[in-house]
């Protein structure tokens, strides 16, 4: 293969990559809704779902352009199956209770924070314009879900213990977040700063975990590669395709 | 089943320079909450630059019984109005 189309291959894995995890993180929130704690709750997780659709939107657009083989949105998000999807394990995660949820949505929001303030400084056009807008709306869902990591953790006892639980139970995937060692092109073309996103992400945890009065588990160390982002992917991440996908599936090209 | 949060009152500034206008209510755990329901419900469309939430226990409202007493006093005071003054008529556009 030739550096360019060595470089097109890496840049779709990362777009795809990153669309992934938008859009199985916008279907896990998006089956609270009716079932939160309050209707301002189902609205909150709602609108944090429908953020992350727009950015898996604007990326699965950029890998069909990308991809160069005439595909759109759709193909990417309705017509590909499990193991073809690269999104980090976390995401797919169950809901479980409340403080589950939260937990998964802390550690992947302060790992998208830290991916998306470094990623405003990509060589990338369409990166970086995303970037600018992802990393507001990221901010604010990092707000959210570590107000509701503090507030759970240094609560009641009962709240204290289920927010633990759910951190323990979320912890072994947030490790995989910010290992990827295989974006080395992307990074030398600038594609991916290497701007201390795995620094600002730990950094994040340890300040949250602490005001939440939460003990954090032990760090877990994983491989560089396999893993979610490689397309190897737990039991979850198939009934969540099932459900996303049946529409279009058994209506090919329906509109609305 | 409802954790029984409290309600509060939300006021949103639609741009800088003019007042903060009552917009409507959400239920909310906390201060941090609140703000952040209020701006998911009412702000998702640029319709504001500030918001402020007061929690609705907060707020003395009249009763509706002591309207007479409060309101209707004011009938017939036109001199409380500036159109009851006449201007000299060398004064142009007051």
């Amino acid at each position: 293969m030739t550096d360019t189309s060595v470089l097109n291959a890496s840049l779709l894995n990362h777009v795809l990559r990153h669309g992934d995890r938008a859009l199985v993180l916008a279907q896990r929130l998006g089956q609270w809704v009716a079932h939160s704690p309050e209707l301002e709750e189902d609205m909150a997780l709602a609108n944090i779902s429908l953020d992350l659709l727009g950015q898996a939107r604007v990326l699965y657009t950029y890998a069909a352009a990308v991809e160069g083989l005439g595909h759109d949105e759709d193909h990417f998000a309705y017509w590909r199956e499990p193991g073809e999807f690269r999104n980090p394990l976390i995401v797919e995660q169950p809901n479980g209770d409340f403080a589950h949820t939260i937990a998964r949505q802390f550690l992947h929001d302060a790992y998208a924070v830290a991916h998306w303030e470094a990623m405003r400084s990509s060589t990338d056009d369409t990166l970086a314009a995303l970037a600018n807008r992802a990393a507001k709306e990221t901010s604010f869902h990092l707000r959210h879900s570590r107000g509701w990591l503090v507030r759970l953790g240094d609560g009641t006892d009962e709240s204290h213990r289920r927010m633990q639980a759910g951190l323990d139970a979320m912890w072994p995937f947030a490790a995989e977040l910010a290992a990827r060692d295989d974006e080395e092109p992307l990074r030398q073309s600038g594609v991916v700063p290497d701007s201390g996103v795995r620094f600002a992400f730990d950094a994040e945890m340890a300040s949250a975990v602490a005001e939440a009065t939460l003990t954090a588990p032990e760090r877990v160390d994983v491989a560089t590669s396999g893993g979610g982002w490689d397309g190897a992917h737990s039991e979850h991440l198939p009934i969540l395709l099932d459900e996303l996908q049946v529409l279009a599936r058994a209506h090919p090209g329906a509109t609305w | 089943m409802s954790p029984g949060w409290p309600l509060w009152e939300v006021f949103v500034r639609a741009r800088r320079g003019v007042n903060h206008v009552h917009f409507g209510s959400v239920h909310a755990a906390d201060e941090e909450t609140a703000l952040q329901a209020a701006r998911d419900l009412f702000t998702r469309r640029q319709e504001g630059v500030s918001i402020w939430v007061v929690r609705s226990s907060d707020v003395v409202a009249s009763d509706p019984d002591d309207e007479d007493e409060l309101f209707d006093p004011a009938e017939g005071k036109d001199y409380r109005f500036p159109t009851d003054y006449k201007l000299p008529a060398e004064v142009d556009h007051m």
